[in-house]
């Protein structure tokens, strides 16, 4: 428990207003999409850096633990307090600051909602393209703590690649500054990359300099169905093959298929076994070609049908299709691991065999869908945990599937992060000098290991630990 | 024997939210607070926590389900669906029957529950109207949205000097060959604004619709729901349902979008509190009925009013919102043009507007960004207790804009000339 004076120094900094270690407050800050639970000892909302600097400066001092949080929406257990102390929410720091067009960059608070950003850049004819599935609740700082992606990811890149500049809080309480306004930029170490991505390990983030790019005049989205999954590997193989990187080139395979037909009606042909929704953005009359040439390269590689939507509603119908599969997923069973791997494009296929493989070894549904576009995997692997030894099950699948996924060239995680479900393998991927190197840095940063401890590196031999923590 | 779900009732849809975080985007209580315990998510997660006995009753907790305008809009953005407005009320009930009533409760149950209301609407209309006529009154309840605080700088709209049942009778005739229709009208169009009902009643008749205006119903509940008053809602909802049993119609309309809500099931209700015919809005009626089409062939007039519409929250979230504007569109005075953010909760939110005024304040105030680029100078909605708020939000803000309902602008087409 927190003393009472340390409670009284934070409601000193933030007002009391924005403190409170009542019971409500810790139910309400202990969980995020993991549906995993660990109560904090105190909430604390925070609205300026220098609040923020401070606090930190006192969780260091007296060596609380402490976390940020934004929307606390994030799948690997990054926002949550499993060593307790302090959650320092920033969701009311969410000030647009400003949108330059002159130069293309915006300035955030990092309780921006990305979905809003997008929104008020649009408005003035420019883009933000990293559109998490989560974009319209989840913060711009969670994004940039977990380096969030999407489907646009494929042509546009990830939030790494829209970052200029941070404000940071480092785990000692200093205020600093990397990168800048500008587009080129030397000096110095980029640490600008080096808290991207740190999932809220080496600092607190409060405010981003993002880069935006002119918005695209128009878009075109089409439906293919293929017979089976190689097929469709075939088609975006040969897309890319012939220099069209388009916006997005999502998939679902067979199981993902039957599983939305479990749930409604799919207009999509009976033999169908994969499914890809291309889209392409641009300037209206490139758009046009980019179409013809993406129809020349499919027709002769025997595809069932292809779908090309004339009006936003059709283009809606299309992408509506993708969307539901989630809600179906927990008509098959209850409990849901998902995975997020990333292989190299032209392994889908390997890998999708493999899980088809791995989905018999074990008896348990395992449902694909995602970015084909750069061979991130969305697997979800759907059991009942009350069914007796499905738990040592799921576990085995689960390093069955990591284990194939490095074999192929790949990642544990694409865009979700290790947090606390990833972290047990993070092992399989990386060398024992490499992770040393990264927890060099960590400790150099946080020499108290106060800043969201118990994330990304294991205390435990990695592997050795469950793959989830009973709630 | 109650006959609402218990919290317990609500286990197995408490487990289904997965926590994504979802209803975050689109809760219009939590993007004013930015707090977790605003939002849908954290509301189960403390449902969740009581379930389990891991949480009393403190007063934090209290004030987070203060905390909710009941409008269903994560409900339907849910993608699991998890009815988080039923679990509220169920919640809400709960600490009533623990902790009693709180002093807005007391006050719906002072108007809503009293026995001259269930007695007759007719009859407690004429208890009341001493106080109606003095400007919102310290004890009614309708005023209930009107606390001292709530008060200050809010728009009203004048208080008629009578109310819809004593301006049209009990049951009107119609043509032999139309089905006799019920009318539920709700406290709001009976008292605030009776030429709303009427201009309902006008309509149908011009139609040749035979009208049913039973005299014996009552409040629709959704100020006992809203409050947490389970006794009080089943006592409401049972006398609804006998008031209109006594003669057989084809439709029991509602024009006030709240009522619609209540009087639908859509919250706790359980199969006792179903009625035997069904609820529908007059929107809907008039699309199915063809109506409206009729409407769109009335001559164009040579000026027409720019007219823009908002979706009432327990409309929106049962999926009427292309009906109203399908009426508008067809009235031969309005030029009709959609605003951004139409579909953005009014802040009202019933017994809310007075727990929390600024809040609500707040909340209304982001519809004026859509409303001022939409140029319009009349905003339509299909909700009396929107209409009030829409009023107060556009005269805090100066601008020259006229919150009316919908009927309101079917009654101009029909009554007057270009």
């Amino acid at each position: 428990m927190l003393s009472a004076q340390i409670l009284q120094n934070l409601k000193d900094i933030v007002s009391a207003a924005n403190v409170s270690n009542s019971s409500t407050d810790r139910i309400t800050h202990s969980f995020d999409a993991t549906q995993q639970q660990f109560l904090p000892e105190v909430v604390v909302h925070a609205e300026t850096s220098e609040q923020v600097s401070r606090i930190v400066c006192l969780a260091n001092a007296e060596k609380i633990p402490i976390l940020p949080r934004g929307a606390g929406s994030g799948f690997t257990g990054g926002s949550l307090p499993i060593k307790g102390g302090i959650v320092l929410v920033l969701t009311r720091m969410n000030q647009i600051l400003e949108i330059d067009t002159d130069n293309l960059i915006a300035v955030v608070e990092p309780g921006v909602v990305t979905g809003r950003l997008q929104r008020e850049v649009e408005r003035l004819g420019l883009f933000y393209p990293p559109d998490p599935a989560s974009k319209d609740f989840s913060t711009l700082g969670g994004n940039v703590a977990e380096c969030a992606g999407g489907p646009r990811c494929v042509k546009y890149g990830v939030t790494r690649d829209y970052i200029l500049g941070l404000t940071v809080v480092t785990p000692t309480g200093e205020i600093i500054h990397t990168g800048g306004r500008t587009m080129k930029n030397v000096v110095g170490y980029d640490l600008t990359r080096l808290f991207v991505g740190s999932e809220g390990t080496l600092g607190i983030v409060t405010q981003i300099i993002l880069r935006l790019l002119p918005k695209p005049e128009a878009r075109k989205t089409m439906l293919v169905a293929f017979e089976t999954i190689d097929g469709a590997a075939q088609v975006v193989s040969a897309i890319i093959r012939g220099k069209i990187i388009p916006t997005t080139l999502e998939f679902m395979d067979g199981s993902a298929i039957d599983c939305v037909r479990q749930a409604m009606p799919l207009d999509l042909p009976p033999a169908c076994r994969a499914v890809l929704i291309i889209e392409v953005d641009g300037d209206q009359e490139a758009l046009d070609g980019q179409v013809r040439k993406i129809l020349s390269i499919i027709q002769p590689l025997g595809v069932l049908e292809t779908r090309i939507a004339a009006t936003s509603a059709e283009s809606e119908a299309i992408w509506q299709v993708r969307r539901s599969i989630s809600p179906s997923l927990r008509r098959l069973n209850p409990d849901k691991f998902n995975e997020d791997i990333v292989v190299p494009r032209s392994k889908v296929p390997d890998m999708i065999r493999a899980l088809e493989a791995i989905s018999t070894r074990y008896g348990v549904p395992i449902i694909n869908f995602g970015h084909a576009g750069d061979g991130n995997i969305h697997v979800n692997v759907m059991v009942d945990l009350k069914e007796s030894g499905m738990k040592e099950k799921v576990q085995q699948a689960l390093n069955d599937l990591f284990r194939t996924t490095v074999a192929l060239g790949g990642s544990v995680s694409g865009e979700h992060g290790i947090g606390t479900a990833k972290a047990p393998y993070i092992g399989m991927e990386l060398d024992r000098a490499t992770l040393a190197t990264m927890q060099t840095i960590k400790k150099a940063l946080d020499p108290n290991n106060i800043m969201n401890p118990g994330k990304i590196f294991l205390d435990t031999a990695p592997e050795t630990c469950p793959p989830f923590q009973s709630s | 024997m109650a006959l609402q779900k218990s919290l317990e009732d609500y286990g197995p849809q408490i487990a289904q939210c997965v926590r994504c975080g979802a209803c975050q985007a689109h809760c219009p209580v939590y993007l004013e607070t930015c707090r977790e315990g605003s939002v849908a998510r954290g509301k189960i997660a403390l449902a969740a926590a009581l379930l389990e006995g891991k949480i009393d009753l403190e007063e934090r907790l209290l004030q987070e389900l203060s905390l909710c305008l009941l409008c269903g809009s994560c409900v339907t953005k849910c993608p699991n669906q998890v009815p988080t407005d039923a679990i509220v009320a169920s919640l809400r009930r709960r600490i009533t029957t623990e902790r009693g009533l709180s002093p807005i409760g007391k006050g719906v149950a002072a108007l809503t529950g009293s026995p001259n209301l269930l007695r007759g609407l007719l009859k407690s209309a004429e208890w009341l109207s001493p106080l109606l006529f003095k400007k919102i009154p310290a004890t009614s309840g309708l005023q209930l949205r009107f606390s001292p605080d709530s008060l200050k700088g809010r728009t009203l709209p004048p208080i008629p000097d009578r109310h819809l049942f004593a301006r049209i009778p009990e049951i009107l005739e119609g043509e032999a060959d139309k089905p006799m229709v019920g009318f539920f009208a709700g406290c709001a169009i009976t008292y605030l604004y009776p030429e709303v009902g009427e201009a309902l009643v006008r309509l149908l008749q011009t139609f040749g619709y035979p009208v049913f205006i039973p005299r014996s119903q009552g409040c629709c509940g959704m100020p006992a729901l809203s409050s947490g008053n389970g006794p009080l809602l089943d006592k409401l909802a049972t006398a609804n349902i006998e008031a209109f049993a006594t003669r057989k119609v084809s439709h029991i309309l509602t024009a006030c979008a709240s009522c619609h809500g209540a009087l639908t099931g859509h919250y706790a209700a359980t199969d006792n509190t179903r009625f035997d015919t069904g609820i529908v809005d007059i929107h809907v009626f008039l699309q199915q009925e063809g109506i409206i089409d009729r409407l769109a062939a009335l001559p164009k007039w040579p000026q027409r009013q720019r007219v823009t519409y908002h979706d009432p929250c327990h409309l929106r979230t049962q999926g009427i919102t292309g009906e109203p504007r399908a009426l508008l569109r067809a009235l031969p005075q309005v030029e009709f043009v959609e605003m951004e953010d139409a579909g953005l909760c009014c802040g009202l939110g019933g017994t809310f507007t007075a727990a929390h005024p600024d809040l609500s304040r707040a909340i209304g105030d982001r519809k004026l960004a859509g409303l001022r680029a939409s140029n319009a100078t009349v905003i339509a909605t299909a909700c009396p207790g929107c209409v009030m708020q829409l009023q107060d939000i556009v005269n805090r803000a100066g601008l020259p804009i006229k919150a009316i309902h919908t009927l309101e602008l079917v009654q101009q087409a029909l009554t007057e000339q270009p």
